[in-house]
């Protein structure tokens, strides 16, 4: 069985999570973690031996369509939800979503 | 208020209302007017909405008005829906009950919002629900939770508390739920009302705000099974844009509905129910004993069956549904909709402005429920502990699905046509009770995850109140994309069971 989940644990999964938790947060989240996946620990000890890959729905079936040119979202539309959205016809004077540096 | 209608339009069924929309005994705008003066004096009470479409539904009531004779064969006529808040409806509020979803209007309706207007439906708005469709009790919203008409103090369940209120309060006739791990029936059971999980993959879930893409189902919670079939037909059926949607035909749900139970076999998991550990409600368990006794003394033959990975399935699934959950709420970030938070100069470890927009932005939009599953998927998909949770999960999740493969087959196994089970260990809980310890919450989904792990079709159905007059839930879990056979065996219980009370708390009149 690993080890009990600890706050270090909790701040790197935050980290890939792309959560800025606050220490309050690693407080309660840590002990709360760590009990659910104490509790799932059980699935160990099953015999899962011939259950192969497992299972979900529809793996077993590959869906197709027609690969044809279809209308798609209505580009102003869709900018007008963004926080920073920058309505506009050509790409160098707007369309597209605002976002702060990139570079640190 | 309407002077003409002796009960409120959101204490009817929808059939009767279509009926009489139909026949022109009554107006739309009539019907919608009722459920939206309902709504408002409601609203205080039980919290069961994030927002509320007068105008809009007030003229969609009254284009049915006039349209009447043209649309008179749309088998949801002038019938007020509401609509959890995790389906799309274009340039309308969706939230997902999130701060980070705040003001986001989406722009393009979600396939069942079409198809329910399409069936002569007036979406009346949207039902609260836990944040992201992620909780037990409506309480993990940024709306506060909703209220549980049986017993305001108590939760009305969740995730789909607010739609499950909304039809126990009779503020609207039939709210459209959506189901990852028992999110309509759970409610459904507390609130003393019909919750349907359609098969994965039988109703599209374009426009659906993804939770767990393998679990996620759309369904209705409803006053009775008939409208509950009624509303599958109008729902059920192949849509191009999901891809998980199966082409399976969809019809004859109402016609399936004959009363009779007379030799439809329900399987019976007694080695489940009668686990020490299980911590079933007593007055659950004798409510669902009796339940099963009148149906078969209607003629169904009741058999033992076997589920020896059913006590597996919460620990599975509260692995492969926020597995699924961190991948797909990786996508509110603050760049495409939603709330941002203030961008700042950069993390002390060199991370960029963007990045340090991106980790704060899901911290002050996200409430603690949906980054404990975030954070749970995510460790359950990281390196290093992938196998060991993520993987053997998902086959555990095989195992429990071949259990019920069996039961169902008449030559590998007993050859039931249903699995019947409490939807519920216990009543409502008390809103509160289980908010610091979420691991207790998680195990009140023993019964209601299964059907969604192994993609079945199940449904609960009142199944009488406890002593404290709580309403309890019996669940049924059927074949794969034979949720006839489903809806038969819960109506002819329905028939059986007689005459339903109210809820006490709920004013009768308009």
């Amino acid at each position: 069985m690993p080890d009990r989940l600890t706050r270090a644990d909790v701040e790197r999964i935050a980290a890939l999570a792309h959560l800025d938790l606050t220490p309050e947060e690693v407080d309660l989240f840590t002990p709360q973690l760590a009990d659910v996946l104490e509790y799932a620990q059980r699935l160990q000890a099953v015999d899962a031996g011939g259950a192969g890959g497992g299972w979900r729905p529809g793996a077993s079936d590959c869906p197709r369509r027609p690969d044809s040119v279809r209308p798609s979202l209505d580009r102003e539309a869709t900018l007008a939800n963004a926080p920073d959205g920058v309505a506009g016809g050509a790409p160098e004077s707007g369309g597209f979503f605002r976002v702060p540096r990139v570079l640190g | 208020m309407t002077t003409d209608a002796p009960r409120p339009a959101g204490m009817e069924t929808a059939a009767s209302i279509r009926d009489d929309v139909r026949a022109g005994r009554r107006s739309a705008v009539d019907v919608c007017r009722s459920c939206l003066d309902r709504i408002a004096e409601g609203q205080d009470r039980w919290n069961a909405f994030t927002a509320v479409f007068r105008d809009e539904a007030l003229a969609e009531a009254a284009e049915i008005d006039r349209r009447r004779d043209e649309w008179r064969g749309r088998p949801l006529l002038g019938v007020p829906i509401a609509l959890k808040d995790v389906i799309c409806t274009r340039g309308r509020p969706t939230t997902a009950a999130s701060r980070i979803l705040a003001g986001f209007r989406p722009p393009y309706d979600a396939t069942v919002t079409v198809r329910l207007r399409e069936a002569g439906a007036v979406l009346v708005g949207k039902t609260n629900c836990d944040e992201f469709a992620m909780g037990s009790s409506t309480e993990h919203s940024a709306y506060g939770p909703s209220r549980n008409p049986w017993d305001p103090r108590r939760t009305p369940g969740g995730s789909s508390g607010g739609a499950a209120a909304a039809v126990a309060a009779g503020l609207a006739p039939v709210a459209i739920g959506s189901d990852t791990g028992g999110s309509i029936r759970q409610p459904a059971a507390f609130c003393g009302v019909v919750g349907l999980k359609p098969t994965y993959g039988r109703v599209s879930r374009y426009g659906l705000l993804a939770f767990a893409s393998s679990l996620d189902q759309i369904g209705p919670l409803t006053r009775t099974v008939g409208d509950a079939a009624l509303v599958l037909e109008a729902l059920a059926g192949h849509d191009p844009r999901d891809a998980t949607s199966a082409p399976a035909p969809a019809a004859g749900y109402t016609a399936a509905l004959t009363g009779e139970a007379a030799g439809l076999r329900v399987g019976v998991p007694r080695a489940l129910l009668e686990r020490a550990d299980a911590g079933i409600d007593a007055e659950v368990l004798a409510a669902c004993r009796n339940a099963l006794d009148a149906l078969q003394a209607a003629g169904a033959v009741l058999v033992d069956v076997d589920l020896p990975h059913a006590e597996y399935a919460v620990p599975v699934y509260y692995l492969v549904a926020p597995a699924e959950a961190s991948s797909n709420l990786a996508r509110y970030d603050g760049v495409r909709y939603g709330a941002r938070a203030a961008a700042d100069d950069g993390g002390e470890d060199g991370s960029s402005p963007l990045a340090r927009m991106y980790d704060r932005t899901r911290d002050a939009g996200f409430g603690a429920e949906v980054k404990r599953r975030i954070m749970l998927g995510t460790y359950a998909l990281s390196a290093g502990y992938h196998d060991a949770y993520y993987g053997r999960a998902q086959r555990v999740r095989g195992l429990i699905r071949r259990d019920y493969v069996r039961a169902f087959d008449a030559e590998a196994g007993p050859g039931v046509d249903v699995v019947a089970m409490p939807t519920t260990p216990a009543p409502a809980f008390r809103l509160g009770e289980h908010l610091q310890d979420p691991l207790a919450m998680y195990l009140g989904d023993v019964f209601t995850v299964s059907a969604n792990l192994t993609g079945l079709p199940a449904v609960s159905v009142p199944a009488g109140l406890t002593a404290a007059g709580l309403p309890v839930g019996l669940q049924f879990v059927g074949r794969a994309f034979d949720e006839a056979t489903l809806l038969r065996l819960a109506h002819a219980w329905e028939r059986a069971a007689g005459v339903r009370c109210p809820p006490p708390n709920v004013p009768a009149g308009g």
